[in-house]
Formats: structure tokens, C-alpha cells, sequence
């Protein structure tokens, strides 16, 4: 049975600025890094690995240079890395992007069962949180999203138990596998890369599949798949701000200014 | 004297078992890697002379000299026992046969100094068994203190079974050449003949078994070190500090060491030549807070484990023979044991060593390491800063790079002086200090990349390697020559870790360079800033590593017009702040913290400001202090002691 690792290479959020002139991320000079939650996905698939036996791939859309992220995956362990890369795809959305890597899984799941596929919560680039839920949604399998448990995996019933992290809360769910699980931080601690393991991976051929491999509609990929596209990335301006009332000598005046304002402004209903 | 029949095949036996436990050890210490220790012989044996022959180390302590006296006594006892064999087997041979004139003062010189090993070794007796330091009573060493005993013992006996077996068979009136034997035989005047010829028989026989017995035990306990101390020094580390060799990141290569024979075979011999005196023990902070590493019981364990052929983990439970993993992280790599130790073990880079395995092959460490690692090898940073924000200090004063061909001295600022809202103050101060002296200074700003002292302390040398390959080749490409940095990590690892990497560099520790500047007149500190009553915290990587202690404390003399303070520990018995090796990163969960240690070790003589040399010093202190609730003592860098004096008008 296959566990599928999907992880997307994101520039260095720490080190990215946005050009004031032209509005655009500045990417010159700044490193790629694994997106961050990605590594959490990358960590549980390993450890089933680990436990189970199961057959572990990483799977990443991007451009030729995501090989550097596909390697890091091979270092950790990974039993296959495949790249999806065709200029097709460039510029994709999350709704382009997520077709690509459903159709990559299910090409996977021609040769071999595929019992789950872990994406990250959410990318540090993009920040959507639908890729994960839009390749359950292409596969039809069940989505569990924002895990920071898996309670129980029955291979024999093939079912599976997770702990959801919501706000406040906790909800345990359980579901019958084939399983999209997006992971927060919480799941676990990722692994560090042996240098053995890192040599073995200089050496490691990463698959790389195109369009031709894939073969999807040109117009359901890539940009001219894509649902939404970017016409101008900007940091908001903020209105100046006001000082109502005075906290230290009237905290209760206040907090009735304070109410006033945001009733007056439609902030609050009563 | 007619030679005993059952005395030759006995020192047959006796020497053929003593060769045969030599000959094991030997071949025990060459199942290590090979290392080319056999450079600079010259060098080597003067090192010989003065640590073996001279006790320089085992001087540095008051009871050595019970040691130096033993030491001489043994080499000159060695000619006497020699010639007690070898009479044995030729009665009227040996020095017997020598003229009066030369087997007189022998004899005087023998009697002399058997008296002195007597007294010697009842002192060691007495301080073992009344008032044995801490370092030798804990619960590492009781077990063996009866070894130690019986060894003592022996010596004692030998040297009472000579003086007897002399002293009966003294004619009356005979013997003014041997005033100690003669003595005892006054003692025994009036005794029948045939006594005295029992007690010479007797005390013959005593001494000879007992030599032979002692000749046995040598190999097999920690008396090896008679045999093995004198080659250890000469295979010393002749680097200073002693950094463990560059490892080849090649596929189907071994990572650090996690059995005996991955250790080199001078590492080996390190083990067989501990005599457990306990210095490194007595002076490792780890230890001394009450945490599991002890240096001592690493090269002990080593032993062991050899001994044993591997037949037990090197780095595994807590059980003799294995390091717990717990005291290999333990470590702040502070050097005291290496500077301490008499007969020049290397301690420290056994513990690097077994790090890089436990890193490198099991991706095994504190789990708080993992950003750290993460940190580095992504922003090489340890905080995961982003590298452009690294030259911003700079932007309060006139921006700064170095010119290749024009700059002289390339500012290292470090990590923590880049980033480090304390440690930047530090940094400024330099930079000013610099600037009054008129130096020519420049930044490599947002290239700079960490030195990588930390990570290769850690032992996470693939990393290490990458930093100070990109580092070299940053310097190569910008013509940099020269070097000041206010970090000693820094110094010390540009400086002798980069050596590895076929770059010499004249790097300087900010200390060294406003000390010269002083003293060359381009410093002249208008106003004597008083700073109050000044303690100097010497830094290991400063002080033990590079063997710079006076330097810091001319800047703060220069600058302060008083000559500052010392701690109760200090230069080459200085207690570490804490933060060396890595730890600096990592949570201290077992004993006492190290900087509350000196901290409260500071304020006993209640200065107002304690002086350091280090950034990781500034912080751990700094720290200490907040926790001792002893805020009101500041703490500066000698770089801020100097600008506020050169400011101070």
C-alpha cells in the first residue's frame, strides 16, 4: 500500500520582501525552502513507513529546481520522489494545481493501492488550504483535514482514526481509507537527515513526469486552468488610527466608546 | 648469596606474563585508525622532557611534587631493581661488580632515594586514606581506590623489604655509604647471625616477589601509566587547540565514531595511559554541577570497552565500558581537562568525535538541536534570522565593506554580534574604537556566513563543512588577509579549525588588537572610566584554546587605569560560562546551572562590574545574574570598557 507525500517548494517567507515599485515578490537571491507544514505531511508518511511497511512517495508540482526539494524528501527516507513538471502547469492555482497532483495519484494508484495522501495544512506562500481538500475532492476520497493525531490505523479494516485540531477544540473522526490527511504542526517532529542518507540521495534519480506522462487537458492545468490569477500583490494601507477616551482614569467609559464605535461602524450587532 | 634454584624460571614466568599483557595492549591500541603522530620529533621530545621528565603538569598542582619525587625516584630504582634481577640469577654480578668508586655513590644515591619513596609514598597513603581530595572519594573512584592502595602498599613494602635485606647484611661498622640501611642495621646490632642472614633471606624473597607481582599489575591497572605516559606525550596533539580531524562526505564512509576502532589508535593509547589522578573531573563544569559527563570516566569507559574487545556499546546505557549519551551532550567543550590533564589526554575531541556519530549516522541529539541545525544550514544563523538583515547594525554608522586591495582588517562580526541586540552593542563599540584608532576596517555584511562553531562543537560537521567551505571561498574571492573579531568562537574557529581548509589567516581577537593598539599609542583612553570594582571572566575559547589571558585584561587596565579582578578560577583553571560546544543552544535539565555557578562565584567578592570577552559569556552571565537577583552588577564587553573611556570626556 502507498503513502503519498505531497510537498511544494515556497521561497523563504522569513527573506521575502515585496518590491514597493512594481508590487511583486522579490525572489532574487532568496533560498527555497520545504514548505514548513509540508515537512509535517513528509514526516508522518515516513513514519508509517516505518511502522507499517507501507510504500512511501513524495510527489511535488513545480518547477525543474524542485528536484532540490524532491532530494531533501529522499534524504529523509522516502522510497520514490516524483516531479510534476511541464511548463503547462506553471502559474497554476490552487484548483490547476490540485488537478495535476490528483492526476498524478491516480496514476500511482493504477500500479499500486493508495491508502493515504498527506498534504500540509497550508502552504507559507500561498496560504489557502485548498489544495489538500481539492485533490480528496478530484480522488473522491474522504478529506481529514488540520490532523495533529492519527489515533489508529486498521490496514486489515482499512479504516483510520484522527484527531482534528480546530479552534478550541478537538474532534475525533474516523473513516474508511482511502484518506487525504492535511497536517498542522502538531502531528510530529520531523526527522533529520542522516549524512549517509543525504550522499545516497545526491545519487537518487527523481521521476520526473510532464504533461505527455500525465496527459491532461492543457486547458484544465496551469494558468489557463486556473480559476484565479494574481493581478496585483500589495500590502494593505491602513487607515490612521484614533485614541478614544482614556483607558487609565475611565476603563469603563472607554469600553462604552469603544462599543459605540464599533456599533456605529457596523463592527458589532446587537 | 647462593642464587635460588626457583628464582630464575619464577622471573621467567613473571616477565613472560608481564610481556604478554603488554603485547595484548599493544595490539588493543592498534585496532584503532591510523594518524599521523609522528611529525616534528624534535618538538615532540622536548614536550617529553618538559611534561614527562620535567612534571610540568603534574607540578601545576601543590601535591605533585609528592608525584615528581616518586617519578625520579622510580627512574634511579629502576637501576637498582635491575640489578636486583639480574643478581638474583649471577649473585656477585651486576653493580657488584663494579669498582668501589663507582658502586659507592650508587649505593649512597639508591639508599637516598629509596628513603625518599618511602616518605613519598606514605604521604600518598595518608592523603588517600585521611584526606583524600573530593575529586578522588566519589562514587567513580572508591571502587579503585583499593587498587591504588594495594599499589602504594607495594611500593611501601619493597622499599622496607630493601632497607632490611640491606640493613642485615651490613658488617658492624660497614655501610657509611648507605647511611638509611645503616641506620636500620644499628637497630638490628646484636641480633645472632643466623637472624640476621633469615631477615636478609626473607626480605630478599619479599622484594623479589613483590617486584615481580608489581611488574604484573602495571598492565592491568591504572599503573599502566608508568609505561604508557612517557610515549603519550611525545604522540601528543602538537595543534593547539586540538581540533578533530575534516571528515571525507564520500557514500560508504563511516561518520564520527561509535565502536573503539573507529578512534584513532592515539585515542586508544590515551585510555591505557590515565592514571584517574581526577584533575578533569575536578576542574569539567559539567561535572561540577552535578551533571552525568565526567572527562575522566569517558577515557575510563574508553578502556573498557577495549579491553573487552567492543563486546559492549561504546555510546549506549549508563554502565561501565559505554558513554551515556546524556554525558556526551554534556560537554561545553570548555577544554579545562584537555589543559588540566598531566599526561596530556585528549578528552575533548573523543567526545566531538562520538557527537558526529550520534549526529551524523543516527540523527540522534536534543531535540531543541533541530531548529538550530535547521537554522544553520538554511540562514546559517542559529537563530534563523534572515542573512540580509545581517549587516543592519551598520546602518548607524557610514556604511562599511571591505575593499578588496583597500580594507585591511575584515570585521567577523559573528552571528551574535550581528544579530544579538546585546552583543551588537559590543559590536558598535568595536566599530567606534576602531575608528579613533584609525584602522581600517570593513564587513563582508549580508555575506558573511556563520563561522560554524557551534554546529562542528556539535559535532554536525557535514554542516560545519559547508560553512567553512563557503567562508574560505568568500575570503579567497575577496583577498582577505587579515581578521578582528569580538567573538572567540569566531577567533578560534577561523583560526585553527579553517587551517583544515588550506587557508592561514592572521586572525585577531579584539582583545589582542586594542591591546596592541594601546600599546603602540594610537589608543590613549582621555579619562580613566571607572567602572567600579572589576572582575575579568576569562572565555575558554579565548584563554584555554588560544592562550590569550593577558590581552583583555591590558584593555581593561587601559581603559579603567586599575588592574581588574580575577575569579577564584581562573585563566587555565576558568570555569565556563556554559555556553561553549553548542550548549549555548540547548536546555541545561540535569544539576545546577553553569552560570549560576560562577555567577555566585562572582558576587562572593561583590564587584561591580564583570568584564568578558565573548558575546556567549555577555548572555550567560548576564542571565545568571537576573537569576541571582543581582542586576545592579553590569556586565561588559572590553570593547564597550574602551569606548566609554575613549568617549568619556
Amino acid at each position: 500500500m502507498l503513502v503519498i507525500s505531497c510537498i511544494k517548494q515556497v521561497p523563504d517567507t522569513t527573506q521575502v520582501k515585496i518590491d514597493p515599485v512594481t508590487n511583486t515578490l522579490v525572489r532574487e537571491g532568496i533560498p527555497f525552502i520545504v514548505n514548513p507544514y509540508d515537512t509535517h505531511a513528509l514526516e508522518e508518511g515516513l513514519a508509517l513507513k516505518d511502522r507499517y511497511g507501507l510504500r512511501s512517495v513524495a510527489i511535488s508540482m513545480g518547477p525543474p529546481n524542485t528536484v532540490a526539494t524532491l532530494k531533501k524528501a529522499c534524504a529523509l527516507g522516502v522510497d520514490e520522489a516524483i516531479l510534476l513538471s511541464d511548463r503547462a502547469f506553471g502559474g497554476a492555482d490552487t484548483l490547476a494545481t490540485s488537478q495535476v497532483l490528483a492526476s498524478a495519484i491516480e496514476r500511482l494508484a493504477q500500479q499500486e493501492e493508495v491508502g493515504i495522501v498527506f498534504c500540509g495544512k497550508q502552504t507559507i506562500d500561498g496560504d489557502t488550504a485548498q489544495v489538500g481538500p481539492g485533490i480528496a475532492t478530484r480522488l473522491g476520497f474522504t478529506q481529514l483535514t488540520l490532523v495533529d493525531r492519527i489515533e489508529w490505523l486498521d490496514l486489515d479494516q482499512k479504516r483510520i482514526r484522527v484527531r482534528r485540531k480546530l479552534e478550541g477544540r478537538h474532534e475525533i473522526v474516523e473513516a474508511p481509507l482511502p484518506v487525504v490527511i492535511t497536517a498542522v504542526r502538531e502531528l510530529n517532529r520531523p526527522r533529520y537527515p542522516t549524512v549517509p542518507m543525504r550522499l545516497s540521495a545526491e545519487l537518487t534519480e527523481v521521476t520526473v513526469w510532464d504533461n505527455q506522462v500525465l496527459n491532461l487537458d492543457v486547458e484544465t492545468v496551469g494558468l489557463k486552468g486556473s480559476a484565479t490569477w494574481v493581478s496585483k500583490i500589495f500590502s494593505p494601507e491602513r487607515d490612521q488610527g484614533e485614541i478614544i477616551g482614556d483607558g487609565i482614569k475611565d476603563p469603563v467609559g472607554t469600553a462604552h466608546l469603544l462599543l459605540d464605535k464599533m456599533l456605529s461602524k457596523d463592527l458589532l450587532a446587537l | 648469596m647462593q642464587s635460588h634454584p626457583y628464582f630464575m624460571p619464577l622471573l621467567f614466568v613473571a616477565v613472560l606474563t608481564f610481556c604478554y599483557s603488554c603485547y595484548q595492549r599493544l595490539q588493543l591500541v592498534t585496532v584503532g585508525a591510523a594518524e599521523n603522530r609522528f611529525d616534528r620529533p624534535g618538538e615532540r621530545l622536548a614536550g617529553v622532557l618538559s611534561y614527562a621528565f620535567g612534571q610540568k603538569r603534574v607540578l601545576s598542582r601543590p601535591f605533585g611534587v609528592n608525584h615528581f619525587v616518586l617519578f625520579w625516584a622510580f627512574l634511579l630504582l629502576l637501576v637498582a631493581n635491575a640489578d636486583f634481577l639480574w643478581q638474583g640469577l649471577f649473585p656477585g654480578g651486576g653493580l657488584s661488580a663494579l669498582p668501589e668508586g663507582i658502586r659507592h655513590p650508587l649505593e649512597f644515591a639508591f639508599d637516598l632515594v629509596s628513603l625518599l619513596a618511602l616518605v613519598s609514598v606514605t604521604v600518598a597513603l595518608a592523603r588517600r586514606l585521611f584526606f583524600a581530595p573530593s575529586y578522588l572519594g566519589n562514587e567513580y573512584t572508591k571502587p579503585r581506590s583499593g587498587e591504588a592502595l594495594l599499589i602504594l602498599g607495594m611500593i611501601a613494602t619493597l622499599m622496607a623489604a630493601y632497607f632490611l635485606m640491606n640493613a642485615a647484611r651490613l658488617a658492624p661498622g660497614e655501610g657509611s655509604w648507605q647511611p638509611v640501611s645503616r641506620a636500620v642495621s644499628l637497630v638490628m646490632q646484636g641480633l645472632p647471625a643466623a637472624t640476621l642472614e633469615a631477615v636478609a633471606l626473607t626480605s630478599w624473597w619479599v622484594h623479589a616477589i613483590v617486584l615481580l607481582l608489581f611488574l604484573n599489575l602495571l598492565p592491568r591497572s591504572k599503573h599502566m601509566h608508568i609505561l604508557t605516559a612517557i610515549p603519550n606525550c611525545y604522540f601528543r596533539s602538537l595543534d593547539h587547540p586540538a581540533v578533530p580531524p575534516r571528515e571525507e562526505f564520500q557514500m560508504g564512509n563511516r561518520f564520527g565514531v561509535s565502536g573503539v576502532e573507529q578512534f584513532s589508535w592515539k585515542d586508544l593509547l590515551d585510555s591505557f595511559s590515565c592514571t584517574e589522578c581526577g584533575r578533569c573531573q575536578d576542574l569539567c563544569p559539567a561535572h561540577n554541577t552535578g551533571k552525568s559527563l565526567n572527562p575522566r570516566r569517558v577515557v575510563h569507559d574508553l578502556k573498557v570497552n577495549l579491553l573487552e574487545k567492543g563486546g559492549k556499546p561504546l555510546i549506549g546505557p549508563k554502565e561501565e565500558g559505554t558513554s551515556c549519551e546524556e554525558a556526551l551532550w554534556d560537554c561545553t567543550t570548555c577544554g579545562a581537562c584537555l589543559s588540566v590533564c598531566p599526561v596530556l589526554i585528549e578528552h575533548l575531541p573523543k567526545i566531538v568525535k562520538m557527537r558526529r556519530h550520534l549526529v551524523q549516522e543516527k540523527a540522534r541529539f536534543p531535540e531543541e538541536l533541530l531548529n538550530l541545525f535547521e537554522n544553520m544550514e538554511q540562514r546559517s544563523n542559529p537563530w534563523g534570522i534572515a542573512p540580509s538583515e545581517r549587516g543592519k547594525w551598520i546602518s548607524v554608522l557610514e556604511e562599511r565593506d571591505f575593499k578588496p586591495g583597500e580594507t585591511e582588517y575584515l570585521f567577523f562580526v559573528g552571528c551574535a554580534g550581528s544579530f544579538d541586540s546585546r552583543a551588537k552593542q559590543t559590536t558598535l563599540a568595536l566599530a567606534t574604537t576602531l575608528d579613533r584608532a584609525g584602522i581600517s576596517w570593513g564587513i563582508l555584511g549580508k555575506d558573511e556566513i556563520c563561522c560554524g562553531d557551534s554546529v562542528r562543537r556539535l559535532g554536525n560537521e557535514f554542516v560545519f563543512d559547508k560553512m567553512a567551505r563557503g567562508n574560505v571561498e568568500l575570503f579567497r574571492e575577496r583577498g582577505v588577509k587579515k581578521i578582528v573579531t569580538a567573538c572567540p568562537h569566531c577567533f578560534s574557529t577561523l583560526k585553527n579549525d579553517y587551517k583544515q581548509y588550506g587557508i592561514e589567516l592572521e586572525v585577531v581577537h579584539h582583545s589582542e588588537l586594542i591591546a596592541q593598539l594601546v600599546r603602540d599609542g594610537k589608543l590613549k583612553a582621555p579619562k580613566k572610566a571607572s567602572q567600579g570594582k572589576v572582575l575579568f571572566h576569562d572565555s575558554c575559547y579565548l584563554g584555554r584554546h588560544n592562550d590569550t589571558y593577558t590581552a583583555p585584561r591590558a584593555v581593561i587596565e587601559a581603559a579603567t587605569g586599575g588592574t581588574p579582578g580575577d575569579f577564584e578560577r581562573n585563566r587555565e583553571n576558568g570555569f565556563c560560562c556554559g555556553a561553549g560546544g553548542g550548549r549555548m543552544w540547548m536546555e541545561e535539565q540535569t544539576g545546577a546551572r553553569i552560570n549560576h555557578e560562577r555567577v555566585k562565584e562572582a558576587l562572593k567578592q561583590e564587584p561591580d562590574t564583570i568584564c568578558v570577552s565573548c558575546p556567549y559569556c555577555m548572555t550567560m552571565l548576564e542571565d545568571g545574574l537576573k537569576d541571582q537577583g543581582a542586576e545592579k552588577v553590569r556586565v561588559k564587553d572590553i570593547a564597550e570598557v574602551m569606548a566609554e573611556a575613549l568617549n568619556d570626556r
